[in-house]
């Protein structure tokens, strides 16, 4: 009887702690399925079941034609998205927090919309454009499309991080002899630094995994995103889930080798 | 040091002279147009409450804030269009503004290395000897304490040689008891190097402690300047009377003149103040408001009243409240004449008589009385002041 | 000491004719703003414009398409399509309550109950999204297989038997039913919950929940009373965040459900992608930007938190 109240004490202090972690392997459950997939040798085109123990895949991740090559292509047009995203945002975000000018407002607005906006209809008009134009579908219309959608992304993470900055700091350097452009080289990029490689970040992750908006701008371009989409098709090859495991394990290893520097490096100083 | 000192003073281009100086925000006018001079080597202050455009004067000499009129001349050069990065001129900011991004070592090199000199090694560590924080030249500013981050600020000033150092509330951050070991802290530098200091701040004893000259400042405009104990002993205005310690200040009307003496008359009693030290034009029959600090007040019993020296202005009361603070007893007296008369006495024979309900005369001699102007609130400066509570309190 | 006796190099006084700096970045802002704003403008914007005058155009891919304001294209489009706009608001909906549900109790658990497990919690919500989208969406066609280990749960509790009477699953069946595109929406779109409820969590002071609970607040009220008011923001842009992406969503209803659970973004793609015919999907695709533009200001205007925008 004790035991029971006790327990049924523990169970309601913890309900929360409980609920929450339920809904951690519900999150986690698809990735536990892809790791365990990628071992599989399955039947027939689909890896949806589960046959026999086989690393096959992992010897041979680009056994699978066009899948590597995809794989690069995303990463390429990920990279100068990035890019051009984080130059684009961050120019904007020194603009609304630095400076009062006209049409404040609209620029806002412009800047919130396409986050409010679901990707279909950003993928249709986009395409209605290019078609207008006449412009070959491929990885130019998907790096614009792609710097299109990280930008404002990336002007809010930045913002955030520059509107926290003490202005003090800038007049600090202004006062020490710093001109405009030593004042911002040497003490607004620094101290804005983790606020863009935040956007920067975000810009490669949004880049990398879009679908909807390739989809309809690609033609006949195939990002690795894509790729899985037409096998979803044609059929799943193991390879798929190496890379998608590969992606999983290597971002959690770069996090945590990061934290432990960073941690390591905090201690030796203070 | 006094090579540097002397050289400064011979070359005599080390005043900062404001000359119409006003800043205007909208409508709003944080400073009106104001001239001041702040000599070579100086330690001076600008005191008030916050919001009385005294940091906005400040920002106006280190150029962070354009003025709307006037100039601003650091010895013989008009300043007032050069943006900060060109004003010989540093500033140490309220929380400091210390850069996180750099160590203490750089923080402090910053300003050496932005005009171009390299070899800031010998410098830098000279420096940080100065403000004995050698050891700490590679940490981070968040990894010192408040006192140690006051004291790079200054460092990261006072390396550059500027011809003024201004000083924007630099204590506003730290404790009572650091603020007090800081306070003689910065005036030991400030002789040591001979640089003119500009300090503001809303604190009336740092301000006294430390400063060869104090601006009184309210609502944009300098009430009155001059040292320390010339504003104590003799304010101008109501604001200063109060905002400076303590004053009584009792309505009165003028009756006469003797000689350069004028006789008032304040509730019946009948009170004499020099006329020099009457900032008020003395018309008999005009108002008057006649002050006189605490601590010059004597108590006495009413039973002793005849022993009472001659010539001696004289008020009668009850006592309505003492306090026992230790070197002194404070007490605030009934009087016809004003309602809460403080008088502080030295704790060196006390009477066991002046306890509340005693019926007292208070007397003072007629040189430590002054005269201000009738047309000004009695409670400008005071905590009832709604401008100087928020100061008071910070 | 000896440092500050030697005198400075003088610094070059500037003529004073000279305007101030400061004065010439008035400029400053504009140039910034341009190149990223007229990205915006020319890829976000114009295609908006571009699309509104493609769905009054008549004509066929052959002869080309001439603007003749056919406004029919829009009540043939709508009447037509209107279940499927009904059915993508109502899975949405229902991922976008489910995310909540789901995502409070593990943002709760990581602003005030992790402790030293924090951290890793925290990467453990990013890290998936490193893997692909499709890829984690095609893994639940392998969790929800017909007789795999879920479906035989489902079955033996007899859920399925109440799912199915409600019509959200067929026969013995998860997959291809709107119980799987909406578990998939809720799956893929949850960190996007997560993450706003957590920094509005991570701001409460946790000395609100000792002032309350000294003041004789139960722990359900000090949950009613304090933090979940407090929490509103993130509330608010979680369901946003959620909602939005989740109504124009086509993936799931591909992956994971059948004809029967088509969504309207699978009709816009198909149009565009499939049957090419551009007037319609122009029309479709503008008549979801006009609903869910509507839905977001009435809901952000009611929730009273506009610092969104």
């Amino acid at each position: 009887m004790v035991f029971v109240t006790s327990f049924k004490n523990w169970f309601k202090r913890n309900l929360v702690v409980i609920a929450g972690l339920l809904t951690l392997a519900y999150l986690l459950l698809p990735n536990v399925v892809v790791t365990v997939f990628s071992f599989n040798k399955p039947n027939g085109r689909f890896n949806y079941e589960w046959q026999q123990f086989s690393t096959d895949a992992w010897k041979d991740p680009c056994g699978v034609a066009g899948l590597c090559g995809s794989l690069s292509l995303s990463l390429q047009i990920a990279l100068w998205a990035t890019l051009g995203a984080t130059a684009l945002g961050t120019a904007i975000a020194f603009a609304l927090v630095r400076y009062r000018f006209r049409a404040r407002g609209a620029i806002n607005s412009l800047i919130f919309l396409p986050m409010a906006m679901p990707e279909v209809v950003m993928a249709a008009s986009l395409l209605t454009l290019f078609l207008n134009m006449g412009a070959q579908l491929g990885f130019w219309t998907i790096l614009i499309a792609h710097i299109m959608f990280c930008l404002s992304f990336v002007v809010t993470a930045v913002k955030a991080r520059v509107m926290s900055m003490d202005p003090r700091l800038e007049q600090a350097a202004q006062d020490l002899y710093a001109g405009p452009f030593q004042t911002f080289l040497r003490v607004t990029l620094p101290i804005a630094a983790p606020g863009i490689a935040a956007g920067a970040l975000l810009a490669f992750a949004l880049s990398f995994d879009d679908f909807i908006i390739t989809n309809f701008n690609a033609g006949s371009t195939v990002t690795f995103p894509m790729f899985v989409w037409g096998s979803a098709q044609r059929g799943t090859p193991v390879q798929i889930n190496v890379i998608g495991t590969a992606m999983f394990v290597i971002a959690v290893l770069f996090v945590l080798a990061s934290m432990v520097i960073g941690n390591r490096r905090n201690r030796r100083k203070a | 040091m006094t090579t540097n000192t002397t050289k400064n003073q011979t070359d005599g281009g080390g005043d900062v002279r404001l000359a119409g100086i006003s800043k205007t925000y909208g409508s709003f006018t944080a400073v009106h147009p104001l001239d001041l001079t702040v000599p070579q080597g100086s330690f001076f202050a600008l005191l008030g409450a916050s919001g009385c455009g005294k940091t906005t004067t400040l920002r106006m000499i280190a150029g962070l804030e354009e003025p709307s009129g006037g100039t601003v001349h650091l010895g013989d050069q008009d300043v007032t269009a050069l943006p900060p990065y060109k004003r010989p001129v540093n500033t140490v900011f309220q929380s400091y503004a210390l850069f996180p991004h750099l160590d203490i070592y750089e923080n402090v090199a910053f300003g050496l290395r932005r005009r171009g000199i390299k070899s800031v090694k010998k410098q830098v560590g000279e420096m940080l000897d100065l403000v004995q924080l050698g050891e700490q030249a590679r940490k981070k500013p968040h990894q010192l304490s408040g006192g140690q981050q006051q004291r790079v600020a200054v460092a990261r000033a006072l390396i550059n040689h500027p011809k003024v150092l201004l000083l924007d509330e630099p204590l506003g951050a730290l404790d009572l008891k650091l603020r007090r070991q800081m306070q003689l802290e910065l005036k030991r530098i400030q002789t040591e190097v001979g640089i003119t200091f500009v300090h503001v701040t809303h604190d009336q004893e740092e301000a006294m402690t430390m400063a060869d000259q104090v601006a009184v400042m309210n609502a944009g405009r300098v009430e009155q300047l001059g040292a320390p104990a010339d504003l104590y002993e003799n304010p101008r205005t109501t604001f200063v009377a109060n905002f400076l310690g303590t004053s009584n200040l009792v309505e009165a009307e003028v009756d006469s003149r003797s000689g350069d003496d004028v006789v008032v008359k304040a509730a019946g009693d009948k009170l004499v103040l020099p006329g020099a030290r009457c900032s008020a034009p003395a018309k008999t029959g005009g108002k008057v408001l006649v002050g006189v600090r605490p601590e010059k007040i004597s108590l006495t019993h009413a039973d002793d009243a005849g022993a009472i020296p001659e010539g001696r202005n004289r008020i009668t009361g009850r006592i309505a409240n003492t306090s026992f603070i230790g070197v002194s007893t404070q007490y605030v007296v009934d009087c016809a004449a004003c309602p809460e008369f403080e008088v502080y006495a030295q704790n060196i024979d006390r009477d066991p008589r002046l306890a509340p309900g005693a019926e007292v005369v208070l007397h003072w001699s007629p040189a430590h009385t002054f005269g201000l102007d009738a047309d000004q609130s009695v409670l400008a400066g005071t905590m009832g002041d709604a401008g100087v509570a928020e100061g008071e309190a910070a | 000491m000896s440092t500050l006796t030697e005198a400075p190099p003088p610094l070059t006084p500037a003529a004073p004719e000279q305007t101030p700096p400061r004065k010439r970045g008035r400029w400053t802002p504009y140039w910034l703003l341009l190149p990223g704003i007229l990205w915006l403008v020319v890829f976000f914007a114009a295609p908006m414009v571009y699309q509104a005058s493609t769905s009054v155009q008549t004509g066929s891919l052959e002869e080309g398409y001439k603007v003749t304001w056919h406004f029919v294209t829009y009540w043939d489009a709508v009447s037509e399509y209107w279940p499927q706009f009904l059915r993508s608001v109502a899975y949405a909906a229902s991922a976008t309550v489910l995310c909540l549900l789901l995502g409070y109790p593990l943002a709760y658990l990581i602003a005030f109950r992790a402790g030293r497990w924090r951290n890793l919690i925290m990467i453990l919500v990013i890290a998936p999204f490193f893997t692909s989208f499709l890829i984690r969406t095609l893994a639940w066609k392998t969790i929800l297989a017909d007789g795999g280990p879920v479906v035989g749960a489902l079955n033996t509790l007899h859920v399925l038997d109440v799912t199915s009477w409600l019509g959200w699953t067929s026969g013995d069946r998860v997959l291809a039913t709107p119980l799987a595109v909406v578990c998939g929406l809720t799956y893929n779109f949850l960190p996007f919950m997560i993450l706003p409820l957590y920094t509005s969590l991570e701001r409460i002071d946790g000395r609100l929940h000792e002032a309350a609970g000294d003041l004789y607040a139960k722990p359900s009220t000090v949950f009613r009373k304090v933090t979940f008011p407090l929490s509103m923001p993130g509330v608010v842009s979680g369901t946003l965040l959620t909602f939005i992406p989740a109504t124009g969503d086509y993936v799931n209803a591909s992956l994971l459900g059948s004809a029967d659970t088509g969504m309207i973004g699978n009709v816009i793609q198909s149009q565009f992608l499939r049957v090419l015919d551009y007037p319609t999907a122009a029309a479709l695709s503008f008549v979801l930007m006009a609903a869910i533009l509507a839905m977001v200001t009435f809901y952000i205007r009611k929730s009273g938190t506009e610092d969104l925008v």
